[in-house]
């Protein structure tokens, strides 16, 4: 066998502690200089509240703050919130958890001088939460369970609830709500934020070139100290450079025309610039808040059948692929419906007992033939629709064919680009089984799993299942954590072992080799959080 | 002559007008729109109401006929409209690349002449010779060699190289400056690129201008300046070389033509911002109004071109009978 180098191990090893809070503790942040990043996406447009997509997170949150955020001190912890315009701790919930009070912050202004107040706050949630008709708003599902969202003086903002709900305070730390003025909303209008930028974020905008870069400049009224007593952000300024080919980013952070990419790279391309440049690269790795499935389309025989599907997960040697697949691609922990780390999630003990978890490969794998024996789909044919993008999607789709294979099944992949992907899965309904994906920012356990329900907007598999609808409406209004924890295994085992409605591979898992120079970032689960970049500092 | 002109700018309006019709209707056959690749590609949780709106923002739940009513008659009134995935005047995205484009398509030109010219001169005047040969193989391999290959190979070069020889590895910069701005950073941007394309174009080039020498040096007049004792330097620069050229910048047109846009791939290797470039991203996000807009442009150019080219003809050789 044979083992990795000193130089890779060391730089490798460097990063994981640093991820892991070991390292940037101290308070000899420098300050100054611009940190060039690279971005693998297209920015559609400025406003938060209606993009999904990290090309626009990436370049454009610098400018703005939120209500609260994910501690960007502790962005693995799936639990840890902080305030970010607001003052003190992020409350608990009163009368039982329907009401949540916010004080805000007395000392924020806006980038051109208006003093922020609960109005803006509350402006901006009404039109994420209660869009005027004919206003996007693309997380208003999230917030479902909000009755209204008042200010109640002059620093004070009151959101009250329909129901309790575990998922109301993650939804209001996503990194997408980004809060406007309301007087900019009022006077300019809700779409004026699409092509203008007017935040009380850590930086403020200098100039945009679609296609090329944005530059945006340090706030010297922002209202977050550093750790030296001074104003935060540390940085003087920021490049997000715009370069869609992975190759090129990584070539960029190689030849040092970038100091970081924030969404991730494969394996290989990790260890090929830890080969090239040993400790000038630090290598943060996490858990990545994205997992891939293979949906059957219920709307088609045999598909339609429990038995062929749960064939078809029993047929996965998930932690042998685990073991092989995380060596190629962004892809490395077994789970189940929730985010491996959170509490909620199911322990390996739980794992093992749903179908296609255990590891006994063998037994798995003959009962599925015995399923598919049973259902009267030996020798199963099927046509995969999977989506045109090598990282995760053609190596994992390429393994489910292999997989599936060994009990027979015949399963012929159709590689489509994006549009035509989309076009079968969300539209025509024109599948067999494909791939499909779950990706969020804020880890929202509650939220998140509605994905499996048969009534979702995001779910493709064509079925109606009453029993499971009605086990989340429970999970949905369970007040402790040790209720959510019971129902959610109820949910888990339905949805995926019973029904088996989707069939998980792997969760994502998260490499960000960056020049060794950028301190006080820490990797978070997803590639939407930590960016606002107002603790980064360069040790140049 | 005129009744010509007249009758060539007529025959423009069907032109344009079938390629509106192919450009519209083959971008609705394929599957999907912008909305879905906006909100749902990146794999969050949207509502189906949210990609409604989106539709019906931007015009997509309208009937075919009136979409392209509303397409075809803004491109008469030179009006492009607004692209779908930005919102921002098209005008204005094409203009923001257009110049990094034409300044990639001058230098790969220049570039071309200045490698294509000496190299097809030498070659054809030492015929069957080691040199001949050699230029032939180094021609033929920059036909064979696609432009974007052999970008990436400069850009890992160029990493490898200064780091051995350095100790830190250099590649060139990845933002665009402006010429003006800073010179040195846009050449040390621009002149990679320049170089990969103008590689492939000068091998083109360089056997046109061979086989067009061969040609003219066996023509009774270079035979006659021979036997009235020439230097045989002034034959080809005077006599065969002038000659020969037509051809060659009839080569070198159409390729400057193809770079302004067609330079898809080595722009995403290099990362140049330019027109390229933005026809794929246009194309990858189903803007329909960037790429329809993008594709009517160069359709335009093309016309315009073979126009003036037509007219340029029956300028110079009075033999071409039009009319």
């Amino acid at each position: 066998m044979k083992f990795p180098s000193l130089k890779f191990v060391v730089p490798l090893a460097a990063g994981l502690a640093l991820s892991f809070g070991m390292a940037g503790t101290a308070s000899a942040q420098k300050r100054g200089g611009i940190l060039n990043f690279v971005v693998g996406s297209k920015i559609p447009s400025y406003d938060g509240h209606i993009e999904g997509t990290f090309g626009m997170i990436h370049p454009i949150r610098p400018f703005y703050s939120t209500l609260i955020r994910v501690n960007p001190d502790n962005p693995q912890s799936p639990t840890d919130f902080i305030c970010d315009l607001c003052v003190g701790d992020v409350p608990k919930g009163e009368d039982g958890f329907t009401k949540y009070v916010f004080k805000i912050r007395e000392d924020v202004k806006f980038h051109d001088g208006t003093p922020l107040t609960a109005d803006d706050i509350t402006a901006t949630y009404k039109k994420i939460i209660f869009p005027p008709e004919g206003i996007a708003s693309a997380r208003k599902a999230f917030f479902k369970m909000v009755d209204s969202v008042e200010s109640t003086g002059k620093y004070e903002v009151t959101f009250k609830l329909k129901f309790p709900s575990g998922s109301f305070i993650p939804s209001v730390a996503m990194p997408f709500n980004f809060v406007y003025s309301k007087k900019d909303l009022d006077e300019k209008g809700y779409t004026w934020h699409k092509a203008n930028i007017n935040g009380t974020g850590a930086f403020t905008f200098v100039q945009h070139q679609p296609g090329s870069f944005v530059e945006g400049k340090k706030y010297a009224g922002y209202h977050h100290m550093g750790a030296d007593g001074k104003p935060k952000p540390y940085l003087d300024g920021y490049k997000a450079i715009s370069a869609p080919k992975m190759a090129l980013r990584l070539q960029a952070i190689r030849g040092d025309r970038a100091a970081i990419e924030f969404r991730g790279f494969p394996p290989k391309a990790r260890d090929d610039l830890v080969k090239a440049l040993g400790d000038k690269i630090t290598v943060q790795e996490s858990d990545w808040n994205c997992a891939l499935f293979a949906t059957p389309n219920q709307r088609r025989k045999p598909f339609d059948d429990a038995r062929v599907r749960k064939a078809l997960s029993l047929a996965l040697d998930r932690w042998g692929g685990s073991k092989y697949l995380s060596q190629i691609a962004i892809v490395k922990t077994v789970g189940g419906v929730v985010f491996p780390n959170h509490p909620l999630a199911a322990t390996k003990e739980e794992l093992v007992k749903l179908a296609g978890f255990g590891t006994d490969v063998k037994a798995n794998r003959k009962e599925a033939r015995r399923l598919l024996k049973e259902a009267g789909a030996e020798n199963l044919k099927m046509v995969f629709n999977n989506r045109g993008v090598d990282q995760p999607y053609k190596v994992v789709g390429t393994w489910l064919i292999d997989q599936w294979k060994q009990i027979g099944v015949e399963a012929e992949q159709q590689v489509n680009p994006s549009p035509v992907f989309y076009a079968k899965l969300r539209k025509k309904s024109d599948f067999d089984v494909s791939i499909d994906f779950n990706c969020q920012s804020v880890v929202n356990p509650i939220a998140d799993v509605t994905k499996f329900l048969g009534s979702a907007g995001n779910n493709y598999g064509g079925y109606k299942d009453d029993v499971l609808e009605k086990i989340y409406d429970r999970l949905l209004r369970a007040g402790t954590e040790k209720e959510q924890r019971v129902i959610m295994r109820e949910f888990e085992t339905r949805a995926l072992s019973d029904q088996v409605h989707m069939i998980p591979t792997l969760w994502w898992y998260k490499i960000n080799p960056h020049r060794s120079y950028v301190k006080g970032w820490k990797i978070a689960p997803s590639h939407y959080l930590n960016q606002s970049l107002d603790q980064i500092w360069l040790d140049k | 002559m005129w009744q010509y002109i007249l009758k060539r700018l007529f025959l423009m309006i069907p032109t344009l007008l079938g390629a509106a019709i192919l450009i519209f209707f083959l971008l609705r056959l394929i599957p999907g729109d912008v909305c879905e690749i906006k909100l749902a590609g990146a794999g969050l949780y949207v509502d189906q109401e949210q990609i409604d709106i989106c539709r019906k923002n931007l015009g997509l739940d309208q009937p075919i006929l009136v979409q392209f009513w509303d397409f075809f008659s803004g491109f008469l009134t030179f009006d492009l409209g607004t692209s779908m995935w930005t919102g921002r005047a098209i005008t204005y995205e094409l203009a923001l690349r257009f110049e990094l484009s034409l300044q990639v398509a001058i230098m790969a030109t220049l570039t071309a002449i200045l490698i294509a010219i000496p190299l097809g001169t030498i070659s054809a005047v030492r015929q069957n010779t080691w040199i001949d040969y050699f230029v032939r193989a180094f021609s033929i391999a920059g036909i064979a060699i696609p432009s974007f290959w052999l970008g990436i190979m400069i850009i890992l070069g160029l990493l490898i190289g200064t780091q051995a020889w350095f100790g830190t590895p250099w590649m060139p910069p990845i933002e665009y400056v402006p010429l003006w701005v800073d010179p040195w950073a846009n050449l040390s941007q621009l002149i990679w690129p320049a170089v990969a394309t103008g590689y492939r174009y000068s091998a083109v080039a360089t056997r046109m201008t061979r086989s067009a020498l061969l040609e003219v040096l066996r023509e009774d007049y270079i035979r006659t300046a021979r036997a009235k004792g020439l230097k045989e330097k002034l034959i080809i620069n005077r006599h065969a070389l002038k000659n020969s050229m037509l051809p060659v910048v009839t080569v070198i047109g159409i390729e400057f033509a193809f770079l302004m846009g067609g330079l898809v791939v080595t722009e995403q290797v290099f990362n140049l911002n330019g027109l390229g470039k933005l026809f794929v991203e246009s194309v990858t996000n189903q803007d329909f109004a960037l790429t329809q807009a993008l594709v009517m442009v160069v359709v335009s150019v093309f016309i315009f071109t073979n126009f003036v080219v037509d007219i340029l003809y029956a300028w110079l050789d009075p033999r071409i009978r039009y009319a």
